[in-house]
């Protein structure tokens, strides 16, 4: 028995038989040929040849998958058509007097390169078809036949170094349970794949195909990111428990996910999702959230090599408005500094970065990095309810300083004649003590809050929750909190609202609370959502202010959470 | 020869599906035709010349074609491209 932890790549669990699909190694002739005619022919072969088995190919996958799968393969086949790819080829061989294969594989190899180092994921996803249609190509030279995964006798998980638009396209659907792949992202082709079909993937095991045999019998968590090969009883037990779960889960977000989070007694509240990246949009339409409470921009500076620019970020952030026509996307402007870094800015060390140089601080120090992600957001405003989150603000009057950055932003958009929603919505992440307990002075400046409990709860209880013999203080119902949670709700105007955006927020425990403290907008882990909404729907607001009012006047954390789960269980609701 | 300078106005630019379309009309026609972009010549009728040619929103590229129907050519692939590709 052992565990691997990967990549989420597809969510739920699996219980099947290993397949280990491993992919023939090719090696080509390198030496030089005499007879370049003959090996003009040999590629002119193949290329028919694979024109032919590509057509077989989109046919199954239209009919399986539907027309956009199958536009892979046509795509396929004008790469075959590329007058730079067949004459390069052909040129390979009449003048460098190469082999047939070893000519495929040089230009292959070169476009795949060239696509590959594009930073813009749809060229880097063309390399990938490349590399395939070039193998194609490459083995029907050889007269290479890949092992046949459309008839299969068993349901398997099938475990690969990787898998390409041609593998899966040819797979028996039926047959195939899950993937575990040693490489790939939760936007390489396999997840795309695994998530279309609704079945788990782990991807990024490393040497998955290496440690285990075909007919292990192995479990596949979607939901955690993990593999267990050869399970105890124990751990099948366990999984198997999970599983049902899971399913229960999918049961109750195919009832729930349309419906408002409205309490029995009409208080209309709002769910919506945390997100990292433009691609986290789809979890957070498929379980009923009905904007962002949360973008976390950073990723879109973390995961890349330079500072992203301004058309690059409009883009992901136009994409993420788009997404929502009638929800708010709350666009937190860059947060980074204490734990985060960027390996093309630097950073002093500090002795203390989490009081330190991070978030808001750090850019209105950068000030030309603040103005270029301004701007973009700015920009995309015009595609939906843009709202514009500033964070680690700890008084008004660093408000208005960001206010007035904005403002000239505004005005260089207005010179230049690039359009921009003019009522784009300012609010603040509250998450220093200072600004809860002043939110009704910072109110004056902005349009919402969203309260981020990971960090206030980290300020106000002085506690770094990763530090394992001080991280039982950290508690989010620990009645300060609950106080300073009241204080900033208690902030009330016309065209104004509350939210929250940290684990609270998606919290089963803190929903009624939080309720009945009259937050509006809960911000979670897509996840989360159903879950949330089946409370909020099964309780009386009135009720609920009743508990956050009792909550409030009890002495400690533990108290209050035994009081929550008890009065749960008294509104008949089992989480 | 026939040539001709055009803006590429669309937002995405030669990019996925623009760029397949382009490839397909350049195709429809017998003349050898290419876009120049920097000095660069590039095959317009390779899917993978054009999208590696990172033509994006607001390049101007001449587009050259010689043959038999070249004047047809450049005229539909700069209307295609001035037509934004139908966005």
């Amino acid at each position: 028995m052992f565990v691997k932890e990967g990549i989420i790549a597809s969510p739920g669990i699996v219980i099947a038989k290993a397949l280990v699909y491993e992919k023939i190694q090719v090696e080509v002739n390198k030496s030089k040929i005499e007879d370049a005619e003959a090996e003009i022919v040999k590629f002119q072969n193949a290329l028919k040849k694979s024109h032919e088995q590509l057509e077989t190919i989109r046919a199954k996958a239209v009919s399986e998958l539907g027309a956009e799968e199958g536009a892979i393969f046509e795509a396929h086949a004008m790469v075959l058509d590329d007058p730079e790819f067949v004459e390069g080829v052909e040129l390979e061989i009449n003048d460098n007097h190469l082999s047939a294969d070893h000519a495929v594989k040089i230009v292959t190899d070169r476009f795949y390169e060239i696509f590959d180092q594009m930073d813009d994921p749809y060229f880097s996803a063309r390399a990938a078809d490349i590399k395939d249609v070039g193998t194609r190509v490459l083995h029907n030279i050889l007269g290479i036949v890949q092992a046949d995964l459309s008839q299969l006798d068993d349901d398997v998980i099938i475990i690969a170094d990787d898998l390409t638009p041609s593998d899966t396209a040819q797979m028996d659907k039926k047959r195939v349970m899950g993937f575990a792949t040693n490489i790939g992202s939760r936007t390489s082709h396999t997840a795309i794949m695994a998530r279309s079909l609704e079945i788990p993937a782990v991807l990024g095991l490393g040497d998955i195909t290496e440690t285990v045999k075909s007919g292990d019998l192995m479990v596949v968590d979607g939901l955690t990111g993990k593999v267990c090969v050869n399970p105890t009883k124990e751990q099948l037990k366990s999984y198997e428990n999970e599983k049902l779960k899971y399913q229960n889960y999918l049961k109750e977000l195919e009832e729930l996910k349309d419906l408002d989070a409205v309490t029995l007694d009409g208080r209309k509240v709002e769910l919506v999702g945390n997100i990292g990246e433009p691609n986290d949009v789809a979890g957070v339409l498929k379980n009923g959230g009905v904007g962002v409470g949360l973008y976390r921009t950073e990723f879109l500076y973390m995961n890349s090599e330079v500072m992203p620019s301004e058309e690059k970020q409009f883009a992901a952030y136009r994409s993420v408005l788009e997404a929502f026509p009638d929800g708010p996307v709350i666009i937190r402007t860059l947060d980074i500094g204490g734990d985060k870094k960027l390996p093309y800015l630097p950073m002093d060390e500090e002795l203390n970065p989490f009081l330190g140089l991070r978030a808001i601080r750090l850019c209105f120090k950068e000030i030309g990095l603040f103005k270029i992600q301004l701007r973009a957001i700015l920009r995309a405003s015009v595609y939906g309810h843009a709202h514009i989150m500033f964070p680690m603000i700890s008084s008004i009057t660093e408000v208005r300083q960001a206010k007035t950055i904005l403002l000239d932003c505004m005005k260089e958009l207005d010179e230049e004649q690039l359009p921009y929603d003019k009522a784009v919505k300012v609010g603040v992440m509250i998450e220093i003590p200072s600004a809860a307990i002043a939110a009704d002075i910072i109110s004056k400046e902005v349009d919402f809050f969203s309260i981020g409990t990971n960090d206030l709860c980290q300020y106000t209880l002085a506690v770094d929750r990763m530090n394992q013999d001080v991280s039982y203080l950290y508690d989010p119902f620990n009645p300060a909190i609950l106080r300073l949670i009241k204080q900033v709700t208690a902030t009330s105007k016309d065209n104004f609202f509350t939210g929250m955006c940290g684990e609270m927020a998606g919290d089963p425990l803190a929903a009624i609370l939080l309720l009945g403290l009259g937050l509006y907008e809960f911000s979670m882990s897509a996840l989360s959502i159903p879950q949330i909404k089946k409370i909020i729907r099964s309780v009386r607001y009135e009720d609920a202010k009743k508990i956050a009012q009792a909550a409030l006047d009890m002495e400690t954390g533990e108290e209050i959470m035994d009081f929550v789960k008890d009065s749960m269980k008294k509104l008949n609701l089992n989480i | 020869m026939v040539k001709k300078e055009v803006t590429v106005l669309n937002a995405t630019g030669l990019h996925a599906r623009p760029a397949s379309m382009f490839v397909q009309t350049a195709g429809k026609f017998k003349s050898k035709i290419f876009v120049i972009k920097e000095g660069n010549s590039i095959n317009a009728k390779s899917i993978m010349g054009i999208m590696a040619g990172g033509i994006s929103q607001g390049t101007t590229v001449e587009i050259q074609a010689e043959g038999d129907d070249e004047a047809e050519a450049v005229d539909a692939l700069v209307q295609l491209i001035n037509d934004k590709f139908g966005e």
